[in-house]
């Protein structure tokens, strides 16, 4: 007998927690359907479908915290998995700023932020199988340069999510999405490139064409082709939208309160400075219409927001859950992360950078020498102390115009320099995924080779 | 060995040797040429402390059964978190739909045989250990990080442990099982010397038993370790940026070979010839000092097995001997497709994800030289002797790794630390430039996780202490 997940479900689930002695449990039930499909070289290469339900416990027992998680959701399971909270929570210790939000705090009710496409759910084998075909032709007709692809594919997925805590809290949502991406092989002169091109929405009429995907990934591949490396020298950079997103995610971690309550960034005691160029406006919107980051209530129940965390380079806000909030002596910005196993994170939502008024290629024409970058290797981010240091591929800018393309050197600063120097910010912003920026120009960097 | 999982899935779930025939051979019922069901249950914990608290313990328990079903180079699957025999042949009968030409086809009863190796003889398990008794674990972490100097502070200190039961049955009439242990300490912290602050961060573990962190590797040594770091970090000074010579030392360094080779020797990647190594088995991809194996089959080691999570019996290759590319690192697919010889190395994060081509222990043998003669062969370089991660392009070769404790090397002598960086090769291409191995190879503590195609695996690497006298330094020091 397959037992159905519910609000009531949920809720039943806490308040039992709370009979066997939690003083406060929170419940979260997932449940997700993926179904993807894997192409090479004209041909079905892997067909994949599962769905996936888990149900995760957080319990407080006096201010001692404890989780657990299954997919058993038996009454004997979902008993011992209870049991098993209670006795991991006795023997934790207290901490004054664990525990559940404030009971006023949470949300109301669940905005409809059309997060969910049926056409997702009603896709066929077939049209997924075609798509990912589609992209690919389209890749190899390019260019006879396209010799090989090392993959590619179509996924959707749907899902429901879940939240009920003793507290009375209860809301549930449902979500799609679905992905379109190709990975093209090029070769010139015995060495080969690989790259990608994809997109990624909540809804399948807000998808680029395969076609439009297959190019672009094409384009991206050949762009590649016979690399080399420049010397040792000072530059600006110009990071494309894939790679300022980089930097943005390394902006989020500096700026999460999981990094401020531990002094564990280079952002800590920074809020109201000016920590960037004026020209930097970041935003976290978590309530975005079909966002992939969208959320009505976050993973502990409370009303997602829009959040302005860097404004004209000034630190606005660092972006919270109940525990950091509690921890730095602030509110909860509504960013809860919620797993099944393990404390509350922090999680962005819609997280990006507001954009300028400048094209690519007026940005690009703006440089006299220096480096665009299309690939960055290497995890040398230190939130800390904002060291940076990575390996870089990209295509040379001399006098406004695109050479040769660079592969086989390293760039390396550090985040308050470059952000410092962000002199120029694309207008070229496209939500494809959570996490998005534009194309932005770095006054100066060192390019080691 | 692994009759214990066999059992254990029998027993619990009431499964008999007649319903794994039956669904072998429901996947199968379209045609195809091979199908397996891969058995898992997991029961992970955690515990951790922070600001001198025990902030919070976890549980987790998975458990599931993935169904695979191959006809030529094409995959089904699919999988259930219910094992119980009607959720399985509705995954078997999903994953089938792969095939669409044929009728059935044959499969060989399951029979069970034991697994030959027997690697981690584990007698108390850190998972059955009592919540107590771990908690005294990360107290003494946190205290001996913070008895260190004075200036440490923010000490965060862990212990993550699972026991994983898995079973394998395949419809060429294998059936085998094993049973995992895993364990990992970590501890981190930060240095503060008046708002400069730096981070350390140690840790190690296998798959051990509890006597591993209280005579062997006790808490107390990472945390010192950790707390070393950072403080080492307090006086670094900017890093060079060019080409350079690098030398690294013994142990965790051994990144490198995961990054520089290791991936771009999985056979999946040769088969499609997507790799930079593609084709060039036979031939020189490095100096002939270099020889690279990969071993699953070391005692107790993080990233060994009895079985692969195929069921296949794990091995030691060589991958490049004496500087000469020998052999790719094979799971059953690309085995069966590049009529090549199955390695072990068929590897998942769990019942939810397909096989690849995954690394175990992969590691260079040791030389002849001494760690202070190639130190004192370099004129200016630097030595970096403890990394983060790493990550490379398969199909160009690039790859970067990113070290975190290094030092300059002048006229010889090791001198001033300098800030973490980021040091690049290209895979062919780097250990061509390797100039002295050292006789002193270690593993490293126990600490890698590889991540592909999105599935994360445990793994070991290691090295000697080796000089390269050609490698990009991600520096700002001109």
């Amino acid at each position: 007998m397959t037992i159905q997940l519910t609000k009531g479900f949920a809720a039943d689930v806490a308040r039992r927690a709370v009979e066997l002695g939690a003083s406060a449990a929170e419940v979260v039930l997932r449940q997700r359907t993926e179904f993807s499909v894997g192409v090479r070289l004209g041909e079905v290469e892997t067909l994949k479908e599962s769905t996936d339900r888990g149900l995760g416990l957080r319990i407080l027992i006096d201010g001692r915290q404890s989780s657990v998680s299954g997919s058993d959701f038996s009454s004997d399971a979902v008993e011992s998995l209870i049991d098993n909270a209670v006795e991991l929570a006795r023997l934790t210790s207290p901490d004054d700023a664990a525990g559940l939000p404030e009971p006023q705090d949470f949300a109301t009710s669940v905005p409809d932020l059309d997060l969910y496409d049926p056409a997702i759910e009603k896709l066929s084998t077939e049209d997924q199988i075609e798509k990912a075909l589609r992209a690919e032709r389209a890749a190899q007709e390019f260019s006879d340069r396209i010799i090989n692809f090392d993959g590619g594919g179509f996924d959707s997925a749907y899902g429901t999510v879940i939240l009920a805590n003793s507290l009375g809290f209860a809301g549930e949502f449902r979500t799609t999405s679905c992905s379109l991406a190709s990975v093209p092989v090029a070769t010139e002169d015995g060495k080969m490139q690989r790259d990608y091109w994809y997109d990624v929405r909540r809804k399948l009429s807000d998808m680029d064409s395969p076609e439009v995907i297959g190019v672009m990934a094409a384009r991206r591949t050949l762009r590649k082709l016979g690399g080399r490396a420049v010397p040792t020298q000072v530059v600006p950079v110009v990071l494309e939208p894939n790679m300022a997103r980089d930097l943005l995610g390394d902006i989020f971690n500096a700026s999460s309160g999981e990094s401020i309550f531990r002094k564990a960034s280079f952002l800590v005691g920074q809020l109201g400075e000016q920590i960037a160029n004026h020209r930097l406006t970041v935003v976290d919107d978590g309530v975005m219409p079909r966002g992939l980051g969208s959320r009505p209530f976050d993973g502990e129940g409370l009303p997602t927001r829009r959040t302005v965390v860097i404004r004209n380079g000034v630190l606005e806000s660092y972006l919270l859950n109940t525990y950091t909030a509690r921890k730095l002596g602030l509110r909860s910005t509504g960013n809860a992360g919620r797993g099944l196993t393990g404390a509350t994170g922090v999680e962005a939502g819609n997280l990006y950078i507001e954009p300028g008024q400048s094209s690519q290629d007026e940005i690009i024409k703006s440089v006299s020498k220096g480096l665009l970058i299309t690939e960055l290797l290497g995890f040398g981010v230190n939130i800390v102390t904002g060291d940076y240091s990575r390996s870089a591929s990209g295509i040379w800018i001399e006098n406004g115009e695109l050479t040769f393309p660079v592969q086989g050197v390293t760039i390396a600063g550090n985040l308050k320099d470059m952000l410092n120097s962000i002199e120029m910010i694309g207008s070229d912003l496209d939500f494809r995924g959570s996490v998005v920026a534009p194309t932005l120009l770095i006054g100066g960097m060192t390019i080691g080779a | 060995m692994g009759t214990e999982a066999i059992e254990f899935f029998f027993g619990r779930y009431g499964l008999t040797y007649g319903d794994i025939d039956k669904l072998l051979a429901t996947a199968l019922a379209r045609g195809g040429d091979y199908a397996d069901l891969y058995f898992e249950y997991r029961v992970s914990n955690s515990v951790n402390i922070e600001e001198q608290i025990v902030k919070q313990a976890a549980k987790s328990i998975s458990q599931g059964v993935g169904v695979r079903v191959i006809v030529g180079d094409k995959t089904g699957y699919a999988y259930t978190d219910e094992i119980a025999f009607d959720s399985i042949r509705r995954a078997a009968e999903t994953a089938s739909h792969i095939a669409r030409s044929g009728g059935s086809s044959q499969i060989t009863g399951v029979n069970a045989t034991p697994t030959v190796l027997d690697l981690y003889p584990v007698e108390l398990p850190v998972s059955s250990i009592e919540l107590a008794r771990k908690i005294e674990l990360v107290k003494e972490g946190d205290q001996a990080a913070r008895g260190v100097d004075p200036r440490i502070r923010e000490v965060q200190s862990s212990v993550n442990d699972e026991m994983k039961y898995v079973m394998i049955a395949s419809s060429d009439g294998r059936l085998v099982g094993d049973v995992q242990p895993l364990a990992r300490f970590g501890i981190s912290c930060i240095a503060d010397d008046d708002g400069n602050l730096q981070v350390g961060r140690a840790g190690g573990g296998g798959r051990i038993g509890i006597d591993y962190f209280e005579t062997e590797m006790t808490p107390s040594h990472f945390a010192r370790e950790a707390a070393r770091q950072a403080i080492i970090q307090l006086d670094a000074i900017a890093t060079p940026a060019g080409t350079m010579e690098v030398v690294l030392g013994p142990g965790w360094p051994g990144i490198l070979l995961h990054e520089a080779v290791g991936h771009g020797l999985e056979s999946d990647f040769n088969r499609k010839q997507t790799s930079a190594f593609s084709g060039l088995i036979g031939q020189r991809v490095a100096s002939e000092l270099c020889t690279v194996v990969d071993d699953g089959a070391i005692p107790n080691r993080r990233g060994s097995l009895n079985i692969d999570d195929e069921g296949e019996p794990t091995s030691r290759t060589v991958l490049i001997e004496d500087g000469i590319l020998r052999a790719y690192l094979s799971d059953y697919l690309n085995a069966g497709l590049t009529k090549s010889k199955r390695t072990g190395n068929g590897r998942r994060q769990s019942y939810k994800h397909m096989p690849l081509p995954r690394m175990t222990n992969t590691f260079m043998l040791a030389g002849q030289d001494a760690r202070e003669d190639i130190i004192r062969s370099v004129k200016r370089g630097l030595y970096a002797v403890q990394f983060g991660g790493g990550q490379v392009d398969i199909t160009s070769g690039e790859f970067a790794f990113s070290a975190s404790e290094a030092y300059l090397i002048e006229d010889g002598k090791v001198t001033a630390p300098v800030k973490g960086a980021t040091l690049r090769g290209n895979g062919p291409q780097s250990l061509k430039f390797l100039t002295a191995v050292g006789n002193d190879l270690e593993l490293d503590p126990g600490i890698g996780v590889c991540g592909k195609d999105g599935q994360n695996v445990p793994v070991g690497v290691g090295i000697p202490t080796i000089k390269i006298s050609e490698m990009t330094v991600g520096g700002t020091q001109k």
